[in-house]
């Protein structure tokens, strides 16, 4: 009999059990082969069996050496519950059982000294979502008809970049009655209100990054559908930088600048402009935090686009050269301006925080009318990596905080001047039609999705602690790796496919949501075209309480 | 059915006709009211055109509140009309003590003032009133503007009608242009303000049907102009566009039909003047429109007009003879007042078309 040894590792301390039937395995390998993390191993095991050989029986007792899969019992190669196991098993033999009874948050802050990271959302599951406690509630019926989704034409597109009041236009009349311009207004571009957002050529496997662009250009060159994506910060592949796809990309810069040495080098080869420019400054899943590419993930393709040497990419947590709203704007928001000749839009991602309407505020005074976007993200974004207590504890809800920043433009008879996008866990039920439309109905001009669009991808996280590795390197679905041959799992035509079929799907559904208000086009701030079943949020939200 | 309608003539013209146009329209139970504004007046007023004339229902209290206003501005009254009713339990009208239509003289000081000045002066001092007598619902004070006239009242409009004689014609009351409506909205409370046609320095409008981007609209003009305000019912709403697009902005008036229903972005990147037609879209994306409406409205030079939303979802018609034009919901209003017409050349504007009757009667039908 052994001695317990307390502190060792046990499957019962990890947040997944491997449930393994002998008796259907085959011992093909697949599942130990196709285990990204190296949580199960082949092992030995000695078993007592009882066996008769005779014509009569005859019991008799033996021990053999019987070959397995186990849990391998390590607070580095733990089971993250991805699955994949039983999804190559042929023998349905395997698979991941959550353990209510884990002990990993404690026993690896106990081991390592160190904070834990990892990948994904918001894992803290709470009360309703707000969004799912919001319906469209107001039909039109008799005096007003609603529209018909199938028949009707709709005009679906949003603002990117700023809008002047009608009387500051460049516009004079001549002679005859008609404007004419009498000089040059912010560039504005209307675009898809649904922006696919900021994932880094870093943090995704380029299969998917890929995929990705190639599903944006197929929206736009085949379906009609104007979508961007924006880069994230990472940079961008300088052959796409000089190809004509480049006007369906919105270049992104954080705090580290990552890649942006390649892009200002391949500006005077560039055909097309960028869609538009995005200042990260902050992001929701880690408001305060910047980017972390852990070292395992930076490949020699990202040491190229961001000429960087393979060590941890950690992008400060701002912006070193910025110290007030006045100051950004003065200096990133005219640079970037003036590097594309104030032909390009440029627009700022912040963390939606307590006081991001003093921000939005602040921007909507901008002077020099070169703010061109409000993007506020949402608590319940997601991310490649982070430290776990940022992603659980540290951010603010963005319904309501979207829905105060438009209301304070209102309030000064403002808005639409800087259009406001939002994200930040939309989508997060699979139906990103119905929070999107919402949010647009509480003012948003649009909204941008991430990890949605990975779940497209096929990844295989989700909000209660599965997988969650996107920070490792050794994502199963080869979406956030940069491993050979975990990518090459990835499908890239597939993952384009699923995109553009979302998207059709998603098109129609905003029809199926705008033909019964009796709108054809966006019903932006249209607040009283929705109710809500919960007193308190009618009340924040403004709008009508039903029951 | 809402209904609206508009008669512009080169002949003084009585509400009588209005009353007509509107009457062969009525279906079923909707009666609640009968509202009209008169603009380039006749009879009484004729011999006053550039003095503002202050048209108010009111109580005694009322009227005794709005004078003081307007005589401790400078104002002095150079004539007054009050029409002769003809109360009756059986009329179903809820009747103001007081209807009174009073032209006025503007204040010494502003003898060499400017047009401008002077319009400023009077949408401040309407507004004023309007203020002054809202507690206790003292008074309605509808227009204050030269050469225009406006009643509105809640009940069954034929008995309106009866109440206030204007089913027998005369030449006292008169005007060139008429806009009129007989239904209260049924989507807001029934009070005189909400009552269409809307009236502001000069320009009338009224509609029929249901704006669905009102709180888009309502939001952003409450803070673009001190006499956007009230916002009893959606339809106020073009009123104020009409208002921003051609006084404030100085836009001609097809700019008026871009803000509202702009083109679609695909057949708007088709058009030479794509980059003015995709400012103005963007720039005054609040104040576009939404559900089905047409829309009758009049400028301050009493040119008539009529548009619909981008669907075309409700009716409207324009009819003609050589000394009269009317627009109406329904072709049997047409019928009613212009039996002689030659109905073949009824005009039914579709989405994109504004018809505007200039002050020659002269029909503009215009592609947005």
């Amino acid at each position: 009999m052994e001695t317990v040894k307390i502190h060792d590792t046990t499957p019962n301390d990890l947040p997944w059990k491997i449930v393994y039937d002998a008796s259907r395995c085959t011992l093909c390998g697949s599942c130990v082969a196709a285990c990204s993390f190296r949580a199960i191993e082949a092992k030995v095991e000695r078993r007592r069996t009882v066996f008769s050989t005779g014509d009569q029986p005859d019991p008799r007792t033996g021990f053999s050496a019987v070959p397995v899969i186990k849990q391998v019992n390590s607070l580095q190669n733990y089971c993250r519950g991805c699955g994949i196991c039983e999804k190559v098993c042929p023998n349905d033999a395997i698979r991941p059982v959550r353990n209510p009874d884990t002990r990993h948050p404690i026993v690896t802050r106990c081991t390592a000294g160190d904070a834990i990271k990892r990948g994904g959302r918001k894992n803290l599951t709470g009360s309703l979502r707000t969004l799912d406690q919001l319906r469209v509630g107001r039909i039109s019926q008799m005096t007003d008809p609603s529209l018909d989704a199938q028949r009707h034409s709709f005009d679906m597109l949003a603002p990117f970049g700023r809008i002047l009041p009608a009387g500051e236009l460049p516009l004079q009349l001549n002679e005859q009655g008609q404007l004419f311009s009498t000089g040059q207004a912010p560039p504005v571009n209307w675009i898809y209100p649904v922006i696919i957002g900021d994932m880094s050529i870093g943090a995704l496997s380029w299969r998917m990054w890929e995929g990705i662009a190639m599903a944006v250009a197929y929206l736009n060159e085949e379906c009609g559908l104007p979508v961007r994506m924006s880069s994230g910060e990472g940079g961008v592949p300088v052959r796409l930088l000089k190809s004509r796809f480049l006007k369906y990309l919105i270049l992104q810069i954080a705090s580290g600048h990552f890649g942006w040495n390649r892009i200002v080098k391949a500006m005077p080869h560039m055909q097309e402009d960028p869609a538009g420019v995005l200042i990260k400054i902050g992001q929701g899943a880690k408001p305060g935090d910047g980017g972390l590419l852990q070292a395992q993930k930076v490949a020699d393709h990202i040491m190229a686009i961001r000429g960087v040497p393979k060590t941890d990419l950690l992008s400060p947590p701002n912006h070193q050269g910025l110290y007030s709203i006045e100051e950004s704007v003065q200096k990133m928001f005219l640079s970037f301006n003036a590097a594309f000749k104030f032909r390009v839009p440029v627009a700022i991602k912040v963390a939606a925080s307590a006081t991001s309407v003093s921000v939005f505020n602040n921007l909507v005074r901008d002077p020099y009318n070169i703010v061109g976007g409000f993007f506020l993200d949402g608590i319940d974004g997601g991310t490649a990596a982070a430290h776990e207590v940022s992603l659980d504890h540290t951010g603010h809800p963005v319904v309501s905080k979207l829905r105060d920043c438009y209301l304070a433009a209102v309030q000064q008879g403002r808005q639409g001047q800087i259009p406001l996008w939002c994200g930040g866990g939309l989508g997060k039920t699979g139906d990103l039609a119905a929070d999107a439309f919402k949010m647009i109905c509480l003012g948003a001009n649009g909204v941008f999705t991430g990890k949605l669009i990975l779940q497209m991808a096929g990844c295989v996280g989700n909000d209660q602690g599965r997988c969650n590795a996107c920070n490792t390197g050794l994502c199963p679905a080869g979406i956030t790796t940069q491993n050979p041959a975990l990518v090459h799992r990835l499908d890239p035509e597939r993952v384009a496919e699923n995109i553009v079929n979302y998207f059709l799907a998603m098109d129609q559904e905003f029809k199926k949501l705008m033909a019964p208000i009796g709108n054809s086009s966006l019903p932006v701030g249209r607040a009283d075209a929705l109710v809500a079943v919960h007193k308190p949020v009618a009340d924040r939200l403004h709008i009508q309480y039903v029951c | 059915m809402c209904r609206i309608g508009a008669i512009k003539s080169k002949h003084y013209i009585h509400p009588c006709k209005a009353l007509q146009l509107m009457q062969s329209q009525q279906k079923g139970h909707d009666n609640s009211g009968f509202a009209m504004v008169m603009q380039d007046l006749g009879g009484l007023f004729a011999g006053y055109k550039d003095l503002p004339t202050l048209s108010m229902a009111c109580t005694d209290e009322g009227l005794k509140i709005a004078e003081d206003i307007l005589h401790e501005a400078g104002f002095r009254r150079v004539l007054q009309w009050v029409p002769e009713t003809y109360p009756s339990d059986d009329l179903d009208i809820i009747a103001m003590p007081n209807y009174v239509f009073e032209t006025f003289s503007y204040p010494r000081s502003y003898n060499k003032a400017s047009t401008r000045e002077k319009e400023e002066l009077l949408l401040d001092m309407r507004l004023k009133m309007r203020r002054a007598l809202e507690p206790d619902e003292q008074g309605f004070v509808y227009s204050f503007w030269p050469d225009v006239a406006t009643l509105k009242e809640i009940g069954d409009p034929r008995d309106i009608g009866t109440f206030f004689n204007l089913w027998q014609e005369d030449g006292k009351f008169t005007a060139k242009v008429i806009t009129a409506q007989c239904r209260q909205n049924t989507n807001y409370d029934i009070v005189r303000y909400a009552a269409h046609p809307f009236f502001l320095q000069g320009y009338t409008a009224l509609a029929n049907g249901e704006n669905t981007f009102y709180q888009k609209n309502k939001e952003i003009q409450a803070r673009l102009h001190r006499g956007y305000i009230g916002f009893e019912s959606d339809s106020q709403c073009f009123l104020y566009s009409l208002h921003y697009v051609h006084r404030q902005l100085g836009w001609p008036l097809p700019y008026f039909k871009h803000v509202i229903t702009p083109l679609p972005f695909d057949d708007l990147q088709k058009r030479p003047d794509a980059q003015q037609l995709l400012a103005i879209r963007q720039s005054l994306a609040n104040l576009e429109i939404n559900g089905p409406n047409t829309i009758i409205g009049v400028l301050p030079d009493n040119t008539l007009f009529t548009c619909c939303d981008a669907k075309k979802l409700r009716p409207v018609v324009v009819g003609r003879t050589d000394d009269t034009v009317a627009i109406s919901s329904e072709v049997c209003g047409l019928n009613e007042i212009l039996p002689e017409r030659d109905w073949s050349t009824d005009l039914y504007p579709h989405e994109r078309e504004i018809v505007m009757i200039t002050d020659q009667l002269e029909v503009v039908q215009w592609k947005q």
